[in-house]
């Protein structure tokens, strides 16, 4: 399996895609430290980049590239290979090659300008969400056949995550807002992978703000450790499942 | 009115030294004269000094009704027992120094404290320690006295089981200097206090008020540091005050503040910091109040103004990496905003005057959607609330039109 | 060797294999004949593991291929269209197949398709950019590189120019003749001609029959496989 995960990888490297996807986290990692003395400001432009940019170019680029590996996978079943390992090993592969470039891009900048717990908090959540994006693209692009409707759902979904879920939660808080919310709204975020993360950063970012109202309710359960772990292990549920599901797809599909 | 002050501590020191040239020292001590300090007293002549030995001396309550300094070496302890009021002070020019008090009585009838000052004039607390009491230094008609470098540590429960650090009513020209209040319900209370400078205190982790005042008026706060009070400073009813250079600092929670500015008026606040607070200053109903060259830092609402505030002054402050900068509840601000450096603002300067060329409107259309619902604060810098934020910037529809900054800064003040 | 019972498979509404059994045997040759979409290439690739059937199952030595992927190992194939990650070198995929099959492949490296199509001279060629003939090539090479047991070969001469044709009818006589089973699909029966020991024909997803080739000659008394075919189709029609 390391074996592929390597031909995935070197394949990877050498895309174009992924080499400007790498310079332009760098540019505007580099950038933003550089043109604000503020790091604070700094980092809540990364975070747009984290929760909006990150999710967009990694569900598109790993769905495009499950597609074109077509070839590749079908050369890789035909030989004595397990399609679980071949399937994990495309996984890892863009999974690593996409973690290594928001590393490289925005990791490398933050830790250098930054080194606080928002600038780790951030990273941590950046590298978390590529892994989640990839895993879902995975299982966009098993499904469909068609690659053209692969990469259509595959935008329908990043938009689902970052904005209509959101749409419909503040749809939802204000048709229901006489009554109490809070910990129903607690549990709807763990259904997106992205505002899990948000609000794991702006318990560091916004923590001032976060103690008014009814933030204080979201303190309490993510900011405590078996908050903490729980929203971990959702974060992870979050990669997990989806390429489990794809996986068992592969597992019986025709090529 | 600072020429009275003078001329008053002028007449002390003169009290003290014409006193001193028949003045006895009595001394106190398992070893000495006298072995109760109430004892010492009692003997005493106007002008003498009680000089108190190390060790635990429970004596219920001591009573000073003559004017004595009343020293200790090397703190020794008065203890009340969990039951009494450990000093009564109930004459004028009297000094307390040196002590460690401990253990007052308690109770929800009765003000029960540490130190209690009863009507006296030119009265001097310093120096000392107080610890598990109820009330800690209590002043009821004071004129004139000094509470310098008292350290007061409490530790309240809950606000009911407990009282203030230092606690004045109806008190005029009060000096309350360098002293440190923790675990007390509020640090400092003052009611109907007026002509007062508080300098260079600190209060911390008090159950509810850092700072509390009523009906206080032409006091001043200088260069105090209010830290994690579960509500903060809260200021209401009063007139003529002065606020300078104090440190307001992780004040956090719901309906906490920096300061809660409630009913006051022509009141000036200036040269202080508003560190990571819920609220840096909340407005209610406040007046001609000036706020400026004041820095908020990391606030989760630098300011928020309601919109029965009027004629503010909000101008030459530095807003950096709040949250919010400012949030109202209404959309009619009679308030104005000048010449403050924001550091959300992205406009331009052309001209190069360290002006910005357009504008900024500090009141986000994000941060008007969770004023009228709260819970949408789990939105908070998502996509979705950064684009209505956007929208509004192009299209203004829900923001308060005249709340802006005709010359935000482009630069941060140096301050 | 490989078995295939009442195997089945649907493409949505379309029966593309319609409950074909089938049985070769070590030592044989046999084309796999049938005009377009009579599903050669799926019964092909269900042999592979690459189409899953619906239902019905294939044995490979006698265990069921289902969820197996070691007897792969025993097997060559050439695909009908060569399909290749665009970005690697033909000396990237010829170097990537050997070190997959490393592991469970001890035997010698047979080398002399590669060597008799050049492709040592064209390591350094990327596969985006290689023409089809080339293509088929690097296939048809990978597939007798590992000097498997069975060897599948779907449409192998397509698009070969006919010096690599030959060069390849040629190793594939050689192979047979080392008593390896080798399973051919094509519809240019003419090539077929001095390879083939038995034909299965199949149409609409149906195997219409399997006999051998000298059985077919004797039952139409023709000799060439094309007109031996052509005489079934019109006895049958």
């Amino acid at each position: 399996m390391i074996k592929i995960i390597k031909y995935v990888m070197a394949d990877i490297l050498r895309n174009k895609i992924i080499i400007a996807y790498t310079i332009f986290l760098l540019v505007i990692g580099m950038s933003v430290f550089n043109l604000e003395d503020n790091t604070t400001k700094g980092l809540l432009s990364l975070l747009n980049i984290v929760l909006i940019v990150v999710p967009l170019v990694c569900i598109i680029f790993s769905t495009i590239y499950v597609y074109n590996s077509a070839e590749f996978v079908e050369l890789l079943v035909s030989q004595p290979l397990q399609r679980k390992h071949i399937w994990l090993s495309l996984f890892c592969g863009i999974a690593l090659a996409l973690v290594l470039a928001f590393f490289i891009g925005i990791g490398l900048p933050v830790l250098l300008y930054s080194f606080s717990a928002t600038g780790i908090i951030l990273v941590a959540v950046g590298l978390m969400l590529t892994v989640i994006f990839v895993a879902i693209a995975m299982l966009a692009a098993v499904k469909t056949r068609d690659k053209a409707k692969g990469i259509g759902i595959a935008v329908l979904l990043w938009l689902y995550f970052s904005l209509l879920f959101d749409g419909l939660i503040l749809f939802i808080l204000f048709q229901f807002s006489d009554y109490p919310l809070e910990n129903f709204m607690l549990f709807l975020s763990t259904l997106n992978p992205v505002d899990i993360g948000r609000i794991f950063i702006l318990l560091k970012m916004d923590v001032s703000a976060l103690m008014g109202y009814t933030g204080a309710i979201f303190q309490n359960f993510f900011g405590t450790l078996p908050g903490m772990i729980t929203a971990t292990i959702v974060m992870l549920l979050w990669m997990v499942l989806p390429l489990y599901f794809s996986l068992r797809i592969f597992n019986r599909k025709d090529l | 009115m600072k020429f009275n002050r003078w001329i008053a501590i002028l007449f002390m020191l003169a009290g003290t030294y014409t006193n001193c040239v028949n003045a006895a020292s009595l001394l106190v001590g398992k070893s000495q004269q006298y072995k109760l300090i109430q004892q010492a007293i009692n003997a005493a002549k106007a002008g003498d000094t009680i000089l108190v030995s190390p060790g635990v001396y429970k004596e219920q309550t001591i009573v000073i009704n003559k004017t004595i300094f009343l020293i200790g070496i090397q703190y020794p302890i008065i203890d009340g027992e969990h039951t009494y009021q450990i000093i009564s002070i109930k004459a004028n020019n009297v000094l307390v120094k040196g002590f460690k008090l401990m253990h007052s009585g308690t109770s929800s009838l009765i003000d029960i404290a540490g130190i209690k000052v009863y009507d006296a004039k030119n009265v001097v607390i310093e120096d000392n320690f107080l610890e598990d009491t109820f009330f800690g230094i209590f002043l009821q008609g004071a004129t004139n006295c000094t509470i310098k470098n008292n350290n007061l540590k409490a530790y309240a429960k809950t606000d009911q089981q407990s009282a203030n650090g230092i606690h004045c009513w109806k008190c005029d020209s009060l000096y309350i200097i360098g002293n440190t209040v923790t675990g007390h319900r509020d640090g400092i209370y003052f009611e109907f206090v007026t002509h007062s400078l508080i300098w260079r205190n600190r209060s911390f982790k008090n159950s509810r008020y850092g700072l509390h005042f009523m009906f206080s008026h032409n006091d001043a706060y200088i260069a105090n540091i209010f830290q994690k009070n579960s509500a903060g400073v809260s200021v209401m009813f009063t007139h003529g005050v002065k606020m300078f250079n104090n440190v307001f600092e992780d004040n956090w929670g719901d309906g906490c503040y920096g300061i809660f500015l409630k009913e006051i008026t022509d009141s000036h606040i200036s040269g202080n910091t508003f560190l990571r607070n819920t609220t840096g200053i909340f407005f209610e109903g406040a007046t001609r109040i000036v706020v400026e060259k004041n820095t908020f830092i990391k606030n989760g609402w630098a300011a928020k103004i309601q919109a029965n505030s009027i004629q503010n002054t909000i101008s030459n402050n530095n807003f950096l990496a709040n949250s919010f900068d400012i949030a109202t509840n209404g959309s009619l601000v009679e308030n104005t905003f000048n010449k403050n450096y924001w550091d959300k603002y992205e406009g331009y300067d052309l001209n190069k005057d360290g002006f910005g060329d357009v504008p900024y409107h500090p009141v986000s259309m994000f941060s008007m959607i969770v004023a009228e619902n709260p819970t949408t604060m789990i939105l908070f810098r998502s996509f979705m609330a950064t684009l209505f934020d956007k929208t509004e910037k192009i299209l203004p529809s829900l923001t308060p039109e005249n709340l802006v900054d005709k010359l935000p800064y482009m630069k941060p003040l140096r301050l | 060797m490989i078995i295939a019972t009442n195997v089945t498979k649907k493409f949505g509404r379309l029966t593309v294999l319609n409950n074909v059994s089938v049985n070769c045997n070590k030592g044989e040759c046999i084309a796999l004949i049938g005009p377009n979409g009579s599903g050669k290439t799926t019964l092909v690739k269900s042999i592979l593991g690459m189409v899953v059937p619906d239902s019905g199952f294939i044995t490979f030595n006698g265990q069921n291929i289902l969820h197996n992927w070691a007897y792969r190992e025993h097997i060559g194939y050439m695909p009908q269209i060569g399909r290749y990650p665009e970005n690697m070198t033909i000396g990237h995929v010829i170097a990537m197949m050997k070190d997959i099959r490393k592991s469970n492949h001890n035997g010698p490296l047979d080398e002399e398709l590669i060597e008799q199509f050049d492709i040592p001279n064209m390591l350094n060629k990327r596969m985006r950019t290689l023409s089809g003939g080339t293509t088929q090539r690097v296939s048809a090479a990978l597939a007798f590189l590992f000097n498997p047991d069975v060897l599948i070969l779907d449409e192998p001469t397509a698009g070969l120019d006919p010096v690599a044709s030959e060069l390849l009818k040629e190793k594939i006589i050689k192979e047979k003749q080392k008593g390896k089973l080798i399973l051919i699909t094509s519809h240019i029966l003419s090539e077929l001609d001095d390879l083939v020991t038995q034909v299965i024909y199949m149409q609409d997803g149906n195997l219409l029959f399997h006999k051998s080739l000298e059985h077919l000659q004797n039952d139409t008394g023709e000799k060439k496989l094309s007109r031996v075919i052509a005489s079934v189709m019109r006895n049958q029609s």
